[in-house]
C-alpha cells in the first residue's frame, strides 16, 4: 500500500507514455478524417438519398448512439473475426472509432444540412447547377460552418473515448499507463499523469480545431 | 446444444443487466444532487467558487471516464480504504455526471431571456424569488430533454465499470465470451440489451425537444 | 416637492459616456414624455430610475427614497416604481392573472383572495377581463402589453416607467395600449415614458423632454415645443419624423 506518492518512479518510463500518446494522437487523427467522410456520406443519404438508404443509415446511427463504445469495440475485435474477418488490434481500434464517429457525425452534419435555407438550394437549381454541384458547393460548406462547434466537441469526446481501445491491447496512452503500473505498482501516479496528458490533449485538440475553423471559415 | 447455450447466455446477461440499471440510477441521482450543488457554485457571485467549479468541470469533462475510474479505484486505496469496484464506479460516475449535468442545467438557466430577470426584478422580487418563481420553472422545462438525453450517456458509461471488475452487463458478456467462445452471439446480445435500455430514453428525449420547439 | 428628482446623473458603459449630467424634476401627476434619437440615453436614464442600471455620479430620488449608492434597498424602491418593457417580458409559464398576482403574493405577501381581486380589477381596467386564465402565448402583442401594464400596477407604484412600450407592436395594436396609458394619465398616475409616439406625447404629455447626446437638450410643454422648437436639434428631430 502506497501512502506516499512517488512520481519519480514514472521517469524511466517516459518514453512508453510518449509512444502511447503518439498512438492516441494518430488514431484520433485518422479516425476523425475517415469518420467525417462516413458522416458526410451518411448525412447525404439521409437528406437526399433514396428512402431505403435513409432508413438504413438511420438504423445504423441509432444502433451506435444507443450502445456503449466498448461493446462496439469488442464486437469489431472479437465478433467480426468469427465471421472470418481477421484484423490487428490497431485496425480494430481504428474501425470501431470510425464506425462510432461516423454515426455521430452523420446526425450532426445532417442537422447542418437541414439548416441550410431551402432558398439557397432553389437558387442553385435555377442557376442550372446539378444536384451534386449544389450539394458540394452550396450546401456542404454552409452545413459544416454551422455545425463546426458541435463536430469539434464530438471529435474531442471520441478522442477521450479512445482510452477504451487499451482493452483490446491497442497500444494507446491508457495501455501505456496500464503497462507502467504493472511494472512499478505506482497506479495512482501513472493514471494521474495519463489523465493530465489526456486533458492537455483535449485542450490542444480544441485549440487546433478552433484554429482550423478560423482558416476554413474566415467569415464565421 | 446451441439452444441451451443461447438461453444460458441470455439469462446470465439479463441477470447482470440489473446491476447496470442499478448503477445507472444511483449515479444519476447522486450525480444530479452533486451537479445541483456545482450549478449554484458555478453561477454564484463568489469568484473563487466560480473558478474552482470551472476547474472541476474542465477536469471531469476533459479526461476519459476510464481514467477517472482508475483514479478513484486506485486513489481511494491509497488511504488504506478497501474500495470495491462497485464503490469506485459509483464515485467516478457520480462526479463525471455532476460535471456534465451542471453544465447542461447552467445552459438552461442562461437560456432564459434577460427580460425575465428584468421584469421580475422590477416587480421587487429578490434573487431567490426570481429563481424560484420565474427562472427555474422555465429552465426546468427546457432542462428535461437534455437531462434525459444524458441519462443515456450514464447507462453507456456503466459499461466501463467492467474494466475495474464490476460485474455488470459488459463484464458478463466478456466472461460469457471467454466461456463459450461465441463472441458474435454474445456481443450482439449485449448490444441489443443496451439498445433496449437506451433507445426509449433517446427517443423520449428527442420527442421532448421537438415538443418544446413547437411550443416556442 | 418632486416625486422624482434627477440631479446631474452621469453614466458610462466602459469608455462610452452615455449620460452626461442629466437633471430633471417630475411632479406627482406629471406625464413626462422623453424623446430623442437612439443612443441619446433615454432608455438608460429610465432604467436608472428603478435601479436596472447603475450610475456613478449625481443623484436620483423617488418619493423620498434615494436610488443608487449602498443605501438603496432596491426591493423597497421597486415597490414604488413600476416598469413596462418594450418586449413585454410576461412570464410565459404563468397565466395573465398569475402574472399580475405574482408580485403582490410573493413580495407584499397578499392573501390569495386579495391577490385574485387585484388581478380581476386590473385586468378589467385594461380591458382584458375575459383573458384571466389565458397564457401569454395565446394573447396578441397588444393584449400582452396591457397585461404587462396591469402587472406593473398591481404593486400600486407611485410612478410608472414605460420604456418604448409600443415600439414592438404591430401598428394596429398600438392604439389599444395607448388608450390604457391615456386613461391612467387621466386618473392622475405619474408616468415617465420613453416613446416615439409623438402624437401621444403632444396630446397626453404634460412635460416633454428631448434628449440629445446624453443630456436634456430641451424641456417644456409638449404642444409648445413641437410647434416652436428652441434648438435646431429638436427641430431636425421633429422634422425627420414626418
Amino acid at each position: 500500500m502506497t501512502y506516499q506518492l512517488n512520481f519519480g518512479d514514472l521517469l524511466p518510463y517516459w518514453d512508453v507514455l510518449a509512444w502511447g500518446l503518439l498512438f492516441t494522437v494518430i488514431l484520433t487523427a485518422v479516425s476523425t478524417a475517415a469518420g467525417l467522410l462516413v458522416g458526410t456520406g451518411g448525412a447525404w443519404a439521409r437528406s437526399f438519398g433514396p428512402k431505403w438508404a435513409g432508413y438504413a443509415v438511420g438504423a445504423y446511427v441509432e444502433l451506435i448512439r444507443n450502445t456503449p463504445f466498448i461493446v462496439q469495440l469488442f464486437f469489431v475485435f472479437f465478433g467480426l473475426p468469427a465471421l472470418g474477418l481477421k484484423m490487428t488490434e490497431a485496425q480494430a481500434a481504428f474501425l470501431a472509432m470510425v464506425i462510432n464517429l461516423g454515426a455521430y457525425s452523420t446526425e450532426i452534419i445532417r442537422a447542418g444540412i437541414e439548416a441550410v435555407p431551402k432558398g439557397h438550394i432553389e437558387a442553385g437549381a435555377s442557376l442550372a447547377l446539378s444536384r451534386w454541384e449544389i450539394f458540394r458547393h452550396i450546401v456542404l460548406k454552409q452545413a459544416f460552418m454551422k455545425v463546426y462547434p458541435a463536430l469539434s466537441s464530438q471529435i474531442v469526446i471520441v478522442m477521450l473515448g479512445s482510452a477504451v481501445v487499451s482493452q483490446i491491447s491497442a497500444e494507446d496512452l491508457t495501455y501505456a499507463a496500464n503497462f507502467i503500473q504493472s511494472r512499478n505498482f505506482r497506479a495512482f501516479e501513472v493514471y494521474f499523469v495519463a489523465a493530465g496528458l489526456y486533458l492537455l490533449l483535449a485542450i490542444g485538440l480544441r485549440a487546433v480545431l478552433r484554429g482550423v475553423g478560423r482558416i476554413i471559415f474566415p467569415k464565421a | 446444444m446451441s439452444d441451451f447455450t443461447f438461453s444460458v447466455i441470455l439469462s446470465n446477461l439479463l441477470w447482470a443487466t440489473r446491476w447496470t440499471i442499478l448503477l445507472s440510477l444511483i449515479a444519476f441521482v447522486s450525480g444530479g444532487l452533486v451537479g445541483l450543488a456545482i450549478l449554484f457554485a458555478r453561477v454564484s457571485k463568489n469568484r473563487a467558487l466560480r473558478l474552482l467549479t470551472s476547474f472541476y468541470i474542465e477536469f471531469f469533462q476533459g479526461t476519459p471516464l476510464l481514467m477517472q475510474l482508475f483514479l478513484f479505484f486506485f486513489g481511494v486505496a491509497l488511504f488504506g480504504v478497501e474500495v470495491s469496484p462497485w464503490a469506485a464506479a459509483w464515485l467516478a460516475l457520480t462526479f463525471w455526471t455532476s460535471a456534465f449535468l451542471s453544465e447542461i442545467w447552467r445552459g438552461c438557466v442562461e437560456a432564459i431571456p434577460r427580460g425575465q430577470w428584468e421584469a421580475s426584478g422590477s416587480l421587487a422580487l429578490n434573487y431567490i424569488e426570481q429563481m424560484r418563481y420565474v427562472i427555474l420553472p422555465q429552465a426546468l422545462r427546457i432542462a428535461i430533454a437534455p437531462t434525459v438525453g444524458f441519462s443515456v450517456q450514464i447507462i453507456k458509461g456503466t459499461a466501463l465499470a467492467s474494466i475495474i471488475g464490476f460485474v455488470e452487463l459488459t463484464k458478463a458478456g466478456t466472461m460469457l465470451n471467454n466461456a463459450t467462445f461465441r463472441p458474435f452471439l454474445v456481443y450482439s446480445l449485449v448490444a441489443l440489451i443496451y439498445f433496449c435500455l437506451c433507445f426509449p430514453l433517446s427517443w423520449y428525449s428527442k420527442r421532448l425537444e421537438g415538443r418544446l420547439n413547437v411550443a416556442r | 416637492m418632486s416625486l422624482v428628482s434627477i440631479r446631474d446623473v452621469r453614466k458610462s458603459f466602459g469608455e462610452l459616456e452615455v449620460l452626461k449630467g442629466v437633471s430633471l424634476e417630475v411632479a406627482r401627476g406629471d406625464v413626462v414624455a422623453i424623446i430623442g434619437r437612439s443612443g441619446s440615453g433615454k432608455s438608460t436614464l429610465l432604467r436608472c430610475i428603478n435601479g436596472l442600471e447603475t450610475f456613478h455620479s449625481g443623484s436620483i430620488t423617488v418619493d423620498g427614497m434615494e436610488v443608487g449608492g449602498g443605501k438603496t434597498d432596491l426591493r423597497t424602491l421597486r415597490r414604488h416604481v413600476g416598469m413596462v418593457f418594450q418586449q413585454f417580458n410576461l412570464f410565459p409559464h404563468l397565466t395573465a392573472a398569475q402574472n399580475v398576482m405574482l408580485a403582490p403574493t410573493v413580495v407584499t405577501k397578499a392573501q390569495k383572495g386579495e391577490a385574485r381581486h387585484i388581478a380581476e380589477t386590473l385586468l378589467a381596467k385594461v380591458g382584458l377581463a375575459g383573458k384571466f386564465d389565458a397564457y401569454p402565448s395565446q394573447l396578441s402583442g397588444g393584449q400582452q402589453q396591457r397585461v404587462a401594464i396591469a402587472r406593473a400596477l398591481a404593486m400600486r407604484p407611485a410612478v410608472l416607467l414605460c420604456d418604448e412600450i409600443t415600439s414592438a407592436l404591430d401598428p394596429e395594436l398600438v392604439s389599444e395600449v395607448l388608450r390604457v396609458v391615456e386613461q391612467l394619465a387621466a386618473e392622475g398616475m405619474t408616468l415617465i415614458l420613453v416613446t416615439h409616439e409623438m402624437r401621444f406625447a403632444r396630446e397626453v404629455g404634460t412635460k416633454l423632454i428631448f434628449m440629445h447626446q446624453g443630456r436634456v437638450h430641451e424641456q417644456g410643454p409638449p404642444k409648445t415645443l413641437f410647434a416652436a422648437p428652441n434648438t435646431p436639434e429638436l427641430a431636425q428631430f421633429v422634422g425627420s419624423l414626418h
